[in-house]
């Protein structure tokens, strides 16, 4: 497996051989050292192709869990977006009734957890964690703040391009999906471990979202468009 | 019709914020006669305790699942029963994409691989997960 040490750089060449699958043991993310896998992987069990997932219902929500907004006294600080799009299965399918969980740093760049050490300031007024359920066109929608972009530990000056993180839940089991979404024209991809450890330049553009004027609120909210498409589902027989 | 897939990113160490806000780690309620906890800890390859990870399992049969963070001493813990088996997700800073395993009950199934099944372990079951290395936990593609 790769090693990593001071001379390992960060970000790697483009090989679009990849495809969609992100390199796991990409050496300028530290972490992955100790963490990814080095032993063979053994083949998925054929009860586990169509098996469907956990379905997650109304009781699974909040009220104002899909408005980061809305989820305290005051209106949190920063640059207020919308955040929307459609999850499908790699079939085109649009997926109905997924769980979509988000979070993320808020307009400062700074998490709500205890782990975070970044000295920016925290925001009273934002926790930045939202749910919600995709509707009958498998469309999510969250009002929230620009996350800010902020330092991490990894290597000299090292500073993760804004993202929020999502998590979903599709039909089947085997379409989890745990990932990142990031702004368009960052200035901070080019240096980002994590980003570039999808190693097709054009399987990451997926990962960035789109501005979008017809989603954007006039006098309120800038709008932005990101669909998902998570793994195919098998012909039913 | 193919559409390309979403790439996987890493859940990071502060899932917790949007994965853990409430508690889900009992399928079972404490009062159900086949309940039994089932502990374990998740490791990395110098087998120290992984403290930002989180384990997902999904009891098929019956319909069930559950989700819980390892804690400082990278423990996950989860109240379970009347299954034979659990699909398995791990996900961990450092893990670009999760992981899937599988948890079998001692007993439960003749055709489990030894490796899978869990241990009795203070009345209840006991089953610890390694990210790699020489005892690296058996881990399926998807």
């Amino acid at each position: 497996m790769a090693m990593t040490d001071e001379r390992t750089p960060i970000v790697l060449p483009d090989d679009p051989s990849f495809g969609p699958d992100v390199q796991l043991d990409y050496p300028g993310y530290r972490s992955t050292r100790l963490r990814v896998p080095n032993r063979p992987i053994a083949s998925l069990p054929e009860e586990l192709h169509d098996l469907e997932g956990p379905v997650f219902g109304n009781d699974a929500l909040d009220e104002l869990d899909s408005d980061l907004t809305r989820q305290h006294a005051g209106d949190p600080l920063g640059e207020r977006i919308i955040v929307t799009g459609r999850v499908f299965d790699q079939n085109g399918r649009a997926i109905r009734g997924a769980l979509v969980e988000v979070w993320q740093a808020n307009a400062a760049g700074r998490y709500h957890h205890d782990v975070d050490r970044h000295p920016a300031p925290l925001d009273p007024n934002f926790s930045g964690a939202g749910r919600c359920l995709t509707d009958d066109d498998g469309r999510y929608r969250f009002v929230t703040v620009k996350p800010g972009a902020y330092p991490w530990g990894n290597h000299e000056n090292a500073w993760r391009p804004a993202h929020i993180h999502f998590s979903i839940f599709g039909r089947l089991f085997t379409q989890r999906l745990v990932t990142q979404m990031y702004f368009p024209g960052d200035p901070l991809f080019a240096y980002d471990p994590i980003f570039n450890a999808v190693r097709d330049p054009s399987s990451r553009r997926l990962l960035v979202a789109r501005f979008d004027l017809e989603t954007t609120q006039p006098e309120w909210a800038l709008g932005f468009q990101w669909d998902i498409v998570l793994g195919a589902t098998p012909v039913e027989t | 019709m193919t559409l390309p897939r979403t790439p996987s990113q890493t859940v990071g160490p502060y899932y917790e914020i949007g994965l853990c806000r409430r508690s889900e780690n009992e399928l079972v309620p404490p009062g159900e006669p086949s309940a039994v906890r089932l502990t374990g800890q998740l490791l990395d390859g110098d087998e120290v305790p992984v403290s930002d990870g989180v384990i997902e399992v999904w009891d098929a049969e019956n319909r069930r699942w559950g989700r819980c963070g390892t804690d400082a001493d990278g423990r996950f813990s989860f109240l379970v029963g009347g299954v034979q088996h659990l699909e398995v997700y791990v996900f961990a800073r450092g893990l670009l994409r999760h992981q899937l395993t599988r948890i079998y009950f001692p007993g439960a199934a003749s055709e489990a691989p030894a490796a899978l099944v869990a241990e009795q372990e203070d009345g209840g079951l006991r089953f610890d997960i390694r990210l790699q290395g020489e005892r690296q936990t058996v881990f399926f593609a998807v």
